[in-house]
């Protein structure tokens, strides 16, 4: 009796400790990739890298503004358009959660968030590159925009559905339309988690490389032409990496560190969004 | 003093109701036109291979022949290893965060863990192929090989570039999916039934096993083919490390291709019709298996979550 | 805060639209395609650019598969292949009205590359013995084949890791063209072509970048890459047999006497040298090209592309040996340049 209860005892030891090493192994990688990012990409940092477009191969210096301004850029033109149609949806998906239609939306959504992005990039290929007979940044928008929606959209559903029941009710009982009572009390009562949802999926955006190999293509030029290739920052790394030229090498680490920063930064902003009360409130303030 | 609006309010609210479905139809429409379009694209190709494009491997632009089970094979190998990777360490952090730490802890952890999914795949392939192949090649294989040598696993030759080193950084990359949703689900487990376990003298870990673990196995398994979802698709850092080969081999130490990795790579080289139309059906297979695993896996966690929900 | 959030939307818009729109004084070219005269096309675009400053040209290096595929789908201006078309190409792409032609650029080579530290003596291959290595029959650096053809190299018990390309390129077709005229093995499969059925276990790596970094990071690795590609990354290379029986390396010399075998350049220059006759010949060589439609009517982008031809075709031969290729023949260059200028 006395020996199973070791036993036992010794058991739940072990898998407690157990369970606490594979959070350290988890650990232990993160913190190896932030290392040599960091280690690799601060040293390979300088001012050219954003001042500078590439020079010709093989020959060292030059930098990656045109890729920054190209992530940027297309991030921007996709976020445009896929927030606010992403926001209807969970609105939609949220109020009208019984219809038939929103049932067949919530499919499409759910299934829109599984489709590899690679898939996607193919989609934009044959929809946008092909009868345009271009890759274009338009192509690449496009494509990180399907990515943006369904995130954006099941965030948005999720935060609204968060919302009680009986705020809604009262609003309606003071005599409310229905729309008014969407817009003014459900959504602007979570505006800061509905924009931590909208950054989360922007930061996704802009860390996407296959959707944008044949879309955006490529450029070594600063470009904002949207019927013409543009460079994005994780392209230019893809390329860059995976030559052999050691000093893009080191550009492409400088990059690593570089859209690591843009894409964590966002995404700790906007976590810390939903802590900080004070930055809910700032944000408040500025409304009408 | 009241003013009566210009139109009713009711007609305001079927004008939103009609404004917000007609977004909905565009983004169903959408999809539509994605799934046809694809279809159309491949369709050259599913008329000429037909099945046998799933169970031939042979792959060939010279001869304008193609057969996608090698990579279907790549695919299905490096997704299911990574999750058997993943998934004991990401219920232990699920276990470990909700059940174990105090909470303060654990919400930093789990912040820790939630970076992982931020970090673009990119960077993981960066990160993969400069310094965890070379690990793999050097102090990863010599170890497995002296140990495990004797499973055909275990054999060939190896350069570090190859299945099993794609397989760990996909595993990498799914453990936050499989560890938030193993999170979500334990969190369904209502309080009585672990304080019933613990008043009856269970250890901390029986009490886990019993009454967390135990009625939420469905829904663990759901949270890791979610993952396998999530793998299957992934393409960046596993075209980086996978040395794109497309062969059935039984040494995880060899190259292979991946459905995502062969679009990837030749997608927008491919010269031919029928070339780019296999690729095409590479796509439309690659969209199959992801949809049906995410499918069943959101059923199955879904249930899970109603199963539990109607119990406590 | 909706007013203000919208309000931040359409700025954003704006300022985004407002960029797009102030950026277009400069014209574009867009060309696409093979990675093998990469190094040297990008140097004749950053110096061409400091002659004529109105026209900006994007070469993107995505393999001669890509450049062909673009240029036949006339989703980019200029297409550039080391395998000239085929005629079923030629012909479908001009009943779409749409025809081709191909404008040899420089002549570059194929070196077979490879990493073996313990080795400090030129490795020597000839062209069955490269045909195995690449079938993945020889799979031991030791091999006694290799070993045959080396007698005074100390070769490592270490296995092969050969590396190919993973996408559709020229260098692959040059290779294989070689390989296919030296073995009939190899031309039985996997024959000639910019993608090909590689025996299982050749590592597949993305253009002549990919190719090269793989094999300057993987010891006992093998592959075959441009020669400029070699030459800026240090590797070594592999004395190539040719037919006169010497083990040749790849220099722009012995590159450029693969060409002179050829005296008539009439005809649509699609040409193959590899395995040339003659002394002093490296074996694997090819012509590269660009594709441009076969247009008479003036288009301001076409015209542009030619210029820059017509300057590449003379000033820019210049720059050829710098970047390790070798230079087109007297005659095939006066031939062109009159071709294409009005």
């Amino acid at each position: 009796m006395n020996s199973s209860f070791k036993f036992r005892k010794f058991k739940n030891i072990f898998f407690m400790s157990l369970f606490a090493l594979s959070s350290l192994f988890v650990l232990i990688p993160l913190f190896l990739i932030f290392k040599y990012v960091f280690m690799m990409g601060a040293t390979s940092l300088n001012f050219d890298f954003f001042t500078q477009l590439p020079m010709p191969v093989g020959e060292d210096g030059g930098g990656m503004k045109h890729a920054i301004w190209g992530t940027l850029t297309m991030v921007g033109i996709a976020a445009s358009v896929a927030v606010p149609l992403g926001l209807f949806c969970g609105i939609y998906l949220s109020e009208f959660d019984k219809s038939p239609l929103a049932n067949a939306l919530r499919f499409c959504i759910d299934l829109l968030t599984g489709v590899p992005s690679i898939v996607i990039g193919i989609f934009a290929y044959i929809l946008v590159v092909v009868p345009f007979k271009s890759f274009s940044a338009l192509a690449g928008s496009f494509a990180l925009g399907i990515i943006i929606l369904p995130i954006l959209t099941r965030s948005t559903e999720e935060i609204l559905k968060l919302v009680p029941a009986h705020m809604k009710e009262a609003a309606l009982a003071l005599g409310m339309p229905r729309w008014k009572v969407i817009y003014y009390i459900v959504v602007r009562s979570n505006l800061s988690a509905l924009i931590t949802g909208m950054m989360l999926a922007l930061s996704r955006a802009a860390g996407e490389t296959a959707p944008l190999l044949f879309t955006a293509f490529g450029t070594r030029f600063l470009s904002f032409d949207l019927q013409s290739p543009m460079a994005s920052l994780p392209v230019q790394i893809y390329t860059y990496a995976i030559s052999p030229f050691d000093d893009w090498q080191r550009q492409a680490w400088a990059g690593a560190f570089v859209l690591i920063i843009l894409v964590l930064g966002l995404n700790l902003l906007s976590r810390c969004l939903i802590n900080y009360k004070a930055i809910i409130d700032f944000f408040k303030k500025g409304s009408p | 003093m009241k003013k009566t609006p210009l139109i009713s309010f009711r007609l305001q609210d079927k004008l939103n109701y009609s404004f917000l479905s007609l977004i909905a139809l565009l983004i169903i429409a959408l999809l539509i036109v994605m799934i046809t379009l694809l279809f159309r694209e491949a369709y050259p190709a599913v008329e000429q291979f037909g099945w046998g494009f799933i169970t031939d491997s042979y792959w060939d632009p010279a001869a304008d022949e193609y057969g996608g089970l090698a990579f279907l094979f790549g695919t299905v190998v490096t997704a299911s290893i990574a999750v058997f990777l993943a998934a004991p360490v990401s219920i232990s952090i699920a276990l470990f965060i909700n059940e174990i730490l105090p909470a303060k802890i654990g919400k930093v952890l789990g912040l820790f863990v939630e970076m992982i999914a931020a970090i673009p795949s990119i960077v993981f392939g960066l990160w993969g192929l400069f310094f965890l192949a070379p690990w793999v090649n050097t102090t990863l294989t010599p170890f497995l090989k002296s140990t495990l040598g004797f499973l055909p696993l275990f054999q060939g030759p190896s350069f570090g570039i190859g299945i099993l080193t794609a397989s760990m950084i996909l595993g990498l990359m799914i453990i936050p999916t499989i560890s938030s949703i193993c999170k979500e689900v334990f969190k369904t487990i209502p309080a009585h039934q672990k304080e019933a376990a613990l008043a009856l003298g269970a250890t901390r870990y029986e009490m886990l096993r019993l009454s967390v673990i135990g009625p939420s196995f469905s829904g663990i398994i759901g949270a890791s083919a979610l993952g396998l979802g999530r793998a299957l698709g992934e393409t960046m850092a596993v075209a980086m490390v996978i040395g794109n080969s497309p062969q059935i081999t039984s040494s995880l130490f060899a190259p292979a291709a991946t459905m995502a990795s062969i679009i990837a790579n030749e997608y927008a080289e491919a010269d031919s019709e029928l070339h780019i139309s296999a690729l095409c059906f590479v796509a439309v297979l690659l969209f199959f298996v992801t949809f049906i695993i995410n499918f069943m896996a959101r059923t199955i966690v879904w249930k899970n979550e109603r199963r539990l929900k109607s119990r406590g | 805060m909706i007013r203000s959030t919208s309000f931040l939307l359409v700025s954003v818009f704006t300022i985004v639209f407002s960029f797009a729109s102030t950026s277009i004084e400069a014209m574009t070219i867009n060309g696409a395609g093979a990675t093998f005269p990469y190094p040297i096309y990008s140097k004749w675009i950053s110096e061409y650019q400091k002659v004529e400053t109105s026209v900006r040209f994007n070469y993107q290096s995505i393999g001669s598969g890509g450049g062909v595929r673009q240029i036949l789908n006339q989703t980019v201006d200029f297409g550039a292949s080391d395998d000239p078309l085929s005629d079923a190409d030629m012909k479908s792409s001009a009943e779409k009205g749409w025809p081709l032609v191909h404008i040899p650029t420089v002549i570059g080579s194929v070196t077979v590359a490879y990493n073996l530290p313990s080795v400090t003596e030129r490795l020597k291959l000839d062209g069955p013995t490269l045909a195995e290595i690449f079938l993945r029959k020889i799979v031991k650096w030791n091999d006694s084949k290799i070993a045959a053809l080396n007698p005074d190299v100390t070769l490592p018990d270490a296995d092969i890791l050969v590396v190919r390309r993973a996408d559709g390129s020229g260098t692959t077709a040059v290779f294989a063209d070689y390989l296919s005229t030296v073995s009939p093995e190899w031309n039985k499969a996997p024959g000639r072509g910019k993608s090909l059925r590689w025996p299982a276990g050749a590592i597949g790596a993305r253009g002549n970048e990919g190719v090269t970094a793989m094999v300057k990071q993987t010891v006992g690795a093998i592959g075959y890459i441009e020669l400029a590609y070699s030459i800026q990354n240090n590797l070594p290379t592999a004395l190539i047999k040719n037919r006169a029986g010497e083990f040749q390396a790849p220099t722009t010399k012995a590159v450029s006497k693969s060409a002179e075998m050829i005296k008539d350049f009439s005809g649509d220059l699609r040409m193959s040298i590899v395995d040339a006759e003659g002394p002093g010949v490296y074996p694997i060589s090819a012509f590269t090209y660009i594709l441009i439609p076969d247009k008479k009517e003036t288009d301001e982008k076409l015209t542009a592309v030619k210029k820059f031809l017509v300057w590449s075709l003379t000033k820019g031969q210049g720059f050829a040996e710098e970047l390790h290729y070798s230079a087109l023949p007297e005659a095939l260059r006066t031939q062109l340049v009159k071709k294409l200028t009005p």
